[in-house]
């Protein structure tokens, strides 16, 4: 669905799986080319960062009820350890704070649950204020 | 002389490089001039985040700054294989245009476990930076 719209995220080749108000959830499936430890097999922070950056992202979208763009602030990651060769990462990203300017977000990428988990995030998230309509054109 | 004679290490960054799958799909190049690195990420359709407004990916960008400064440390250590990330900070400052864009990394701090790099990317001019990083590394001993 969203990730379609959106080059990076579709050539990495990640998957919306679920969203609830203010919580996404996602599946980035393993790949030869998106590792970064050729001796390891273990795939590059950078994705890790790409997957975790959007669902934050999307979660804040999630908690809106008006539809807003979102642009990011600040990211911060914790990798925790190294993700299993071959195996998809499971990424959940919550939203758990809204004030008018600014969404707060945190995020974890895991291949099972949440106790064993691979990363960590922490974003802030500026609320694009919406555009006059002259210039919704664009976007069509 | 060529880059490679003034620091022998120039070599290996390269090498780490290009047998790295990720750093080739982002499709990023660095210019190693002594202990000094510019990294290259030439601009490319893929690395779009939002279509509408053509600005490169967030994740594009934090994962190019990363590779970046993971390649300075690799550059001026004498580590048998690249550092690996402990955690990352990434403020994203100003829109990135579909162009090239560069970047530097700078270490705050090398220790004995672990090194503090900043790295920034900037796209027109290197005075208004477009992403920074912060991140610690592993660099020895885990």
């Amino acid at each position: 669905m969203m990730t379609k719209a959106v080059p990076w995220a579709r050539d990495l080749g990640f998957e919306v799986t679920r969203i609830e108000k203010g919580r996404v959830w996602g599946s980035q499936p393993w790949d030869d080319s998106l590792v970064g430890d050729p001796d390891t097999g273990v795939i590059h922070g950078g994705v890790i960062t790409t997957l975790l950056d959007n669902l934050c992202g999307m979660s804040c979208s999630a908690i809106l009820s008006d539809f807003r763009f979102v642009a990011t602030l600040d990211l911060r990651i914790d990798y925790m350890r190294p993700a299993d060769k071959g195996r998809a990462i499971i990424g959940e990203a919550e939203c758990y704070h809204v004030t008018r300017t600014v969404c707060f977000t945190r995020a974890w990428a895991y291949h099972e649950t949440r106790d064993k988990v691979i990363a960590t995030a922490a974003g802030a998230f500026a609320i694009n204020q919406p555009r006059p309509a002259d210039k919704l054109e664009s976007l069509a | 002389m060529t880059p490679f004679e003034a620091n022998p290490r120039a070599a290996e960054v390269e090498a780490f490089l290009a047998r790295t799958p990720f750093a080739q799909k982002l499709g990023m190049r660095c210019d190693i001039r002594g202990d000094e690195m510019t990294a290259i990420l030439p601009f490319s359709k893929k690395l779009i985040g939002n279509f509408t407004i053509k600005a490169l990916h967030g994740g594009a960008i934090s994962s190019f700054l990363e590779l970046t400064a993971m390649a300075q440390v690799f550059l001026v250590t004498d580590l048998a294989r690249p550092p690996k990330t402990i955690n990352l900070t990434i403020d994203y400052l100003r829109q990135g245009h579909a162009k090239d864009l560069y970047a530097r990394a700078y270490i705050t701090k090398m220790g004995r476990r672990m090194a503090s790099v900043r790295a920034e990317a900037w796209q027109e001019e290197k005075s208004k930076p477009v992403t920074a990083l912060m991140a610690h590394f592993m660099v020895g001993g885990d």
